[in-house]
């Protein structure tokens, strides 16, 4: 036996939603987030594990159809399999729908590069009642080791590193499509030419001369030789359609009883993307998704705050007991406590939005989303595929905006990024929430639905603005994958609603902490020092420099122009600042809200007022962190603080209106 | 009459010849005959497999005229411009 080799790069590639980042998980413990619909990972991502002795660098790849060229991820994937440190590539492929995964395959075995097969989602197949000829089909792919695994229920890991362990350093045979016997002259002639020209040992010369004869952009381009007198033609449709002939005699031969429960998919999808129905019944799923989100959040919400107030009393005496000075009790119960517990307390509305929106994306809806939003989206110039960024927008902006990178074309990219903070993100529910339920008791809840629907059209008007202003118009060049709808599965929601509760739960403990220290710093002190009244302090002088301009919203209190400075570093901070500026222990209670009403109301703000603020929150600047991240994907600082200063603008423009017409009709 | 007659066989065998997969009917199976689109979207269809005399099902169809197809066991989602740029016959 071969003695085991002490370093092995792996490379996992497949199509898009075939499960790699599923299987890249498992083996490294990685959270990295998953779902069922194509083109949720967008980066290349290295984790390790090792098996037995040996140490295994892992690289999870964006899904490629193929190995041409053309898209971004594929010359990412080509390029990282060429030229980089990859010792063997694990072709993950999605087994429940074998004809379409195997032309990578196919392509990766000319690639003259250990090839190993991780047969996916068997237990799908196996569902379905299809049956695949786990001999045959290694055979047929040129004796290449072939492991069934099933990456969610994680079965075959250990077997599929075993197989790369062992089989790392053998090279397919790059013969196993046999071409017509016209290409494989020009095959045989080009090979010669490269030879020739750039040494015996030039790697992969099959493949370069398949490559020239399709006239590869790339390929041709590295290779400045003289074949025009052989490639007279681009023979890539020939090439293309052999390899499918070939495929097609693989599945004939290894693959039984397919087609027999797709009736299921195609059952549901009558409804789901039914010419007329699809998109009211897209409007109810949203909808109902925020009922949930409201409802039964608020109903977990009541245990969080007794809990709290507890807490609060609890290290109020305690710090009373070993008589701590009052500025040091006043920081810890009014500063942080009050600031990060009350942000807590949102935390069920959190947990049950981002459970919804895990059912949705797990499911394989997402994917129809694209096609039900494909006419809408037409009208303001865009494709369906970019409401699906803007669907993530719901949860948070972040990776709304990263996942932008999977529109095709650049101006999209951009313009779908100036929509996405639109979307009310989770972080502006606590906001909602919060002033809906003090000022508006039994509407609270249309009143919250009410600020997601203004963004909505609020996206919508702008990027209608934007396309007559560019002249953009409906390309029409929608193009995703619809996968099989499957139920989702326990661990990939869990760790989906586990990273962002966490990511929550961090938030809490690090921005809004800080924040929350800081703006009691800065109520508590002014040049002379700790001062007896909150109206001589930093805060209220900065305050107060906003009141003019605000005033004109609804929103002239000095504290609400610093509770809106403050939500620039997290949106939740709003809230917490509110705590800290008014005082109130626990902002999210009955008895926290009745105080925190009163205290508006003694300066003459109405409902009227809350929603101005809410409109107001739900429009403008979104946090440091979503600026980063637009800075970072459109490499540009003119287009982020374009769109930072518009935000502004316009969210002060519509609050303005909002009070001020609201004040006509009141 | 006859003179209409004839017409009406001139037009369908317009029809036949310039069928695109936009003008085509759910649950009806065609064939692909040629692909005239910007290069770049030809590309992604050639890498899922959507080339000349491939057979392709409409499985739904939109006001839009986006519609779904499936291609090799695979169902896609493709925009108005990308379906009228497939000319297809009729499957028998």
């Amino acid at each position: 036996m071969a003695e085991r080799p002490e370093h092995i790069t792996i490379a996992f590639m497949g199509n898009p939603n075939c499960g790699k980042t599923t299987l890249f998980n498992a083996y490294t413990g990685a959270n990295l987030k998953v779902a069922n619909w194509p083109g949720v990972t967008v980066e290349r991502k290295e984790g390790y594990t090792n098996y037995k002795t040996t140490n295994l660098t892992l690289v999870d790849l964006p899904g490629v159809y193929s190995l041409t060229s053309y898209t971004i991820e594929e010359r990412v994937s080509r390029k990282e399999v060429l030229q980089g440190n990859v010792d063997v590539i694990v072709n993950v492929v999605d087994a429940s729908s074998l004809e379409r995964n195997l032309y990578l395959t196919m392509q990766l075995l000319e690639l003259g590069k250990p090839v190993i097969v991780a047969l996916n989602m068997m237990d799908i197949v196996e569902e379905r009642g299809m049956e695949i000829d786990l001999h045959r089909l290694p055979e047929m792919l040129g004796d290449i080791p072939v492991v069934p695994v099933s990456a969610r229920k994680r079965t075959g890991l250990d077997v599929l590193m075993h197989a790369v362990v062992h089989h790392y350093q053998e090279v397919p045979d790059e013969k196993i499509v046999r071409y017509s016997d016209e290409i494989e002259q020009k095959i045989e002639q080009l090979i010669d030419i490269v030879k020739e020209e750039y040494g015996e040992d030039h790697q992969i010369l099959r493949w370069h001369a398949i490559k020239l004869l399709e006239e590869d952009e790339t390929v041709v381009n590295d290779h400045p030789i003289e074949v025009g007198h052989i490639v007279d033609r681009s023979y890539e449709n020939e090439i293309i359609n052999q390899k499918y002939e070939y495929i097609e005699g693989v599945v004939e031969e290894c693959l039984f009883n397919r087609d027999a429960k797709v009736a299921f998919t195609e059952k549901i999808d009558q409804w789901l993307t039914h010419p007329f129905w699809g998109l009211p019944i897209f409007l109810g799923i949203i909808a109902l998704v925020f009922f949930f989100t409201f409802t039964v959040g608020d109903f977990l919400k009541g245990y969080f705050e007794v809990g709290l107030d507890w807490f609060s009393a609890t290290v109020t005496s305690l710090l009373q007991f070993v008589s701590a000075s009052d500025w040091l009790i006043s920081l810890i119960v009014d500063g942080i406590i009050a600031g990060v517990g009350g942000i807590l307390t949102f935390l069920p509305n959190i947990f049950i939005l981002f459970l919804a929106l895990a059912f949705l994306e797990d499911s394989g809806y997402m994917a129809r989303v694209a096609y039900v939003m494909d006419g809408v989206m037409g009208k303001v110039g865009l494709s369906g595929k970019a409401f699906l960024p803007m669907v993530l927008g719901f949860g948070c902006t972040v990776p709304a905006v990263m996942a932008t990178r999977a529109l095709e074309h650049e101006s999209d990219r951009k313009r779908t990024i100036l929509l996405t903070p639109f979307m009310s993100c989770s972080a502006r529910l606590p906001i909602y929430v919060l002033f809906a339920d003090m000022f508006f008791g039994k509407y609270a809840m249309l009143v919250s639905y009410s600020l997601y629907i203004i963004g909505i059209v609020v996206a919508i008007l702008i990027a209608l603005v934007v396309s007559k202003v560019t002249k953009a118009k409906e390309q029409g060049i929608l193009m995703i994958e619809l996968p099989e709808y499957k139920v989702p599965n326990a661990r990939t929601v869990r760790i989906y609603v586990w990273e962002k509760v966490k990511d929550y739960l961090t938030k809490a403990g690090t921005t809004i902490f800080i924040a929350s220290i800081l703006l009691w710093f800065v109520l508590n002190f002014n040049m002379s020092g700790m001062v007896s009244d909150v109206a001589d302090s930093f805060g209220a002088v900065l305050g107060h420099w906003m009141v003019p301009v605000l005033s004109v919203a609804g929103l002239g209190m000095w504290q609400i122009g610093l509770a809106l400075i403050c939500g620039i570093s997290a949106k939740e901070v709003v809230v917490s600042s509110f705590s800290v500026l008014f005082g109130i222990t626990n902002i999210n209670s009955a008895v926290g809200m009745t105080q925190l009403s009163q205290v508006l109301g003694a300066s003459g703000f109405t409902s009227l007022n809350a929603y101005a603020l809410m409109v107001f929150c739900l429009l403008y600047t979104p946090c440091i962190a979503t600026i980063a991240t637009i800075k970072r994907e459109t490499r540009s600082w003119k287009w982020t603080i374009g769109m930072v200063v518009f935000q502004l603008i316009f969210a002060w423009a519509a609050a303005a209106a909002v009070f001020q017409i609201g004040s006509l009709i009141m | 009459m006859k003179t209409y007659g004839f017409r009406l066989i001139l037009s369908t065998e317009r029809r036949e010849e310039f069928m695109t997969l936009y003008d085509g009917k759910v649950k009806h199976t065609y064939q692909v005959l040629s692909i005239d689109i910007d290069i770049g979207i030809k590309r992604r269809l050639e890498a899922i497999g959507l080339i000349e005399q491939t057979k392709v099902e409409i499985v739904n169809q939109k006001r839009n005229g986006s519609i779904i197809i499936r291609v090799r066991g695979t169902r896609w989602a493709i925009g108005k411009t990308i379906a009228k740029g497939i000319t297809v016959k009729e499957e028998n």
